[in-house]
């Protein structure tokens, strides 16, 4: 794609704003190297936290019966997992590799508004602590489900609903200027010649993606402070005796909600495009097909909203166009993985760690579109809908999904950010026990979902007990085998391991392979040209 | 853009404002929360006295960031290239603000076209009519809830349009202070920039006066039905981009006077104004679809 004729390193930190020692490094730093790390352990954390809530609703559902959990702490559990995973783990995992990645991808020196940078990633760590902390408060936290339907969330919901509102208020506050950062840092801070077309595939899909965050992450703004007005002030948006239609929060819910899957997938589909590449050595194929492959996903995400309620009631024509344009993002999507498997064919393959999970990327990627594809079509939803297959649907192209691509980006550049190889045992056994145990996990709830076992549910019918048996063995081992990660990470934080070269990975392309490793604290502090 | 760079990239020094601002919101979020949680239960707690606390954070942060930021800027520490990040982060800025302002559209929309409509017996819900509320009709602007509350509905000729007048008249006038600014006549820049707040300050004086007159003589209110909610939400959330925007302004007025501000260097002075139009373009459509259809 792109390669550098000449260039200035300044590995040397001669003048102004080396890293302070100390706490104070962290809390004031401007360095999107030093926030990427924040927000990297930061999701990381939070995958582990609300990789517990799981272990608690696994343990909940490893025999039919209530055993060891209340039905309503069970259903605060289900939530805000679901919440800490979204909001807490995938989407800053995201941001964090932007914040490291990009501005070195584009040959800039750092993010577009460092300052700012900094704000968006601090609101987080206090978000989440406003979050976790109503769950303690009496009569409980959240407990109506990630996705807060009216009246769920207005009637019936407890007090603390108000903290959820105001936390999920500056959760959004934060991703917007992540995003507007993310966008502005695209479109100013290119260096001399790193045009649109030249621009590695991360840097692209975070651009889409950070165009759909700042277009609907104020439009969950707006769900959260209806649904507060609906609680406590006494309006009646999603009630109908004023007027209103409980149906009208899932279409705003939705609206939002739709495009921000695609927020957690579509960075997802840039990372497996800088790797595979890689380590097939040969050039992505079809470089500018996936570009228009990620814009119409994303444009299509905005018309595609309503087929998460076809069981809700709504006019046949209706559904009937739900159903049509989400089949079309089928098309996209299949463009992307045609072009992944159309890179390997006859490439020089070899499977270093990043390589492997992307290659289980698209493997197990594929089998939840696939699912997805299923639960698109209006009449069999009727089947499906609110059940495990929707849980196992999803879970694949988020677990084996977007957080297989997290992994796989931690693995490709984690040499390039401490300068280290990681310690390749530990990585083997994570990827492995992780592959076995993610499927064990996730692969038997498409069988329990489509024999009608429904979702959110503590209890199930005795003819469920044994797949969940092994649903509940294959999470408690998924989430053990995450502590390998852990363990790895630590390592790599410690610089325990062989010396990284600049490049190394063989058949890596890129400007941040051009730099050393560990990457100087400063890079491109004047442009790389670009040829 | 990429080719018109500086050859050295400014990056900016560390700042302790950041953390500051992040505290700031956690101290409002907190506080708020239990503001709201203390009122529905009736009951004393601290919620008060946090979210205070956070504002007053938040205020020294805006003050200090602000101020660093202007010390930077007239000491020529930032280049084009930053001005060009400022504009752009500004105009994504508004377009998440129009996407805030979409949702309650949309949800006015909704009710007007479907929800209502429905409960009314239309398309194919007759029987939703006749087993929920027989007696209701559908209508619009709606002033009688099917639970039965009774309300007035907004007429459009008369203080809104007389506010709308405002805000038209007001964004000219910002527009032609801009062109003092651009043309360096400073008595123009001036004087303008002041009538220009003069009349935010009217706008939000006669909208105060339309809330007291809806609530006391009217009895519309905050909680009548999806018309009153809707009507209060849209407007009054577009109050507080105004109550924002006059506050900007008055802060760009008070630069001017320190003789701020130059054809080249003049960033905050734009934001300020294409916010200020952003939110004549709300009422706009505010008055469109809220007061006159």
């Amino acid at each position: 794609m792109s390669s550098i004729v000449e260039q200035d390193i300044h590995a040397d930190d001669h003048h102004h704003h080396a890293p302070g020692g100390g706490i104070k490094r962290w809390l004031y730093t401007t360095n999107h190297k030093d926030i990427g790390t924040l927000y990297l352990w930061f999701a990381f954390i939070m995958f582990l936290v609300g990789g517990s809530m799981a272990m608690v609703i696994r343990a909940e559902l490893f025999e039919p019966g209530l055993q060891i959990v209340e039905p309503n702490f069970f259903n605060q559990m289900t939530t805000v997992h679901g919440l800490v995973m979204v909001f807490g783990a995938v989407m800053p995992a995201f941001t964090g590799l932007a914040n490291w990645m990009v501005p070195m991808m584009i040959g800039a020196p750092d993010m577009a508004l460092p300052r700012m940078n900094n704000w968006s990633f601090w609101i987080l760590p206090f978000a989440f602590a406003i979050l976790l902390a109503s769950l303690f408060m009496e009569g409980g936290g959240p407990n109506f489900g990630w996705t807060f339907y009216a009246p769920l969330s207005t009637t019936y919901s407890n007090d603390s609903t108000a903290l959820f509102v105001f936390s999920v208020h500056i959760m959004g506050a934060s991703s917007i200027m992540g995003a507007i950062n993310v966008i502005v840092t695209i479109m100013n801070m290119r260096a001399p010649g790193m045009t649109y077309m030249k621009m590695p595939l991360f840097v692209w899909t975070w651009f889409i993606t950070a165009f759909l965050l700042i277009a609907v992450m104020p439009v969950l703004a707006g769900a959260v402070t209806m649904v507060l007005t609906d609680k406590f002030f006494g309006t009646s948006f999603f009630s109908a005796a004023g007027g209103g239609d409980p149906v009208l929060f899932q279409h705003i819910f939705w609206f939002f909600g739709h495009p921000e899957v695609y927020i957690m997938i579509l960075p997802a589909f840039g990372i497996i495009s800088q790797i595979v590449p890689t380590f097939a050595r040969k050039p992505l194929f079809g470089y500018a097909s996936m570009v228009y492959a990620t814009a119409s996903i994303a444009l299509l995400s905005f018309v595609v909203w309503a087929h998460h309620m076809f069981t809700t009631g709504m006019p046949v024509a209706g559904e009937l166009f739900f159903m049509i344009a989400t089949m079309l993002i089928s098309v996209p999507t299949g463009v992307k993985v045609f072009n992944w498997v159309a890179t390997m064919w006859r490439g020089a393959m070899t499977f270093e760690m990043p390589m492997l999970f992307a290659l289980a990327f698209i493997v197990l990627f594929t089998i939840g579109g696939f699912s997805g594809l299923m639960l698109a079509i209006t009449p069999v939803d009727f089947q499906y809908h609110d059940t495990y297959f929707v849980v196992a649907h999803f879970h694949y192209v988020l677990v084996t999904g977007a957080i297989f691509s997290i992994f796989a980006a931690a693995y490709y550049w984690l040499p390039k950010w401490s300068g280290v190889m990681f310690d390749k045992k530990l990585a083997n056994w994570h990827f492995w026990c992780s592959l076995v145990s993610v499927n064990v996990l996730f692969f038997p709830m498409h069988f329990v979902g489509l024999a009608g076992m429904p979702r959110r549910i503590p209890d199930y019918a005795l003819q469920f007990a044994d797949f969940n048996k092994w649903i509940s063995i294959g999470g408690f081992a998924f989430g053990l085998s995450q502590l390998f990660f852990l363990a790895l990470l630590i390592k790599a934080c410690r610089k325990q391991g062989e010396p990284a070269a600049a490049k190394p990975w063989e058949g890596a392309e890129g400007l941040e392979w051009e730099i050393p490793s560990p990457a100087p604290y400063h890079t491109f502090e004047t442009p790389p040209v670009i040829k | 853009m990429s080719q018109q760079h500086a050859d050295k990239y400014y990056v900016p020094a560390q700042s302790p404002w950041p953390i500051v601002g992040a505290v700031a919101l956690f101290l409002i979020a907190v506080g708020a929360g239990n503001v709201v949680m203390q009122h529905h239960k009736g009951t004393d707690g601290y919620g008060g006295l946090i979210l205070s606390l956070g504002m007053i954070t938040l205020m020294v942060m805006l003050i200090g960031w602000f101020r660093d930021q202007i010390n930077e800027s007239m000491a020529g520490m930032h280049n084009a290239q930053l001005g060009q990040s400022y504009r752009q982060g500004m105009s994504w800025f508004i377009f998440s603000e129009v996407m805030f302002f979409a949702a309650f559209f949309g949800a006015l929309f909704y009710t007007r076209m479907i929800s209502v409509p429905w409960l009314g017996g239309a398309s194919n819900n007759a029987m939703t009519n006749e087993v929920l509320w027989p007696t209701f009709e559908a209508m619009w602007p709606l002033t009688q809830t099917p639970s039965g509350l009774v309300t007035e509905a907004m007429g459009w000729n008369g203080l809104p349009l007389i506010n709308t007048v405002i805000l038209l008249i007001s964004s000219v006038t910002l527009h032609f202070a801009h062109v003092g600014l651009e043309e360096q006549k400073r008595g123009q820049l001036m004087w303008l920039l002041g009538l220009t707040i003069l009349l935010g300050i009217s706008f939000l004086g006669l909208q105060v006066e339309e809330y007291v007159h809806a609530y006391t003589e009217m009895g519309l209110t905050l909680q009548s039905g999806v018309y009153g909610n809707t009507f209060f939400m849209l407007t009054g959330f577009h109050g507080l981009h105004v109550t924002l925007g006059t506050i900007l302004l008055i802060v760009m007025f008070c630069r001017v006077l320190a003789g701020h501000f130059t054809p080249k260097n003049q960033f905050a002075f734009m934001a300020a104004s294409w916010y200020w139009h952003f939110v004549d373009v709300v009422w706009v459509m505010l008055f469109i679809f809220v007061y006159v259809l």
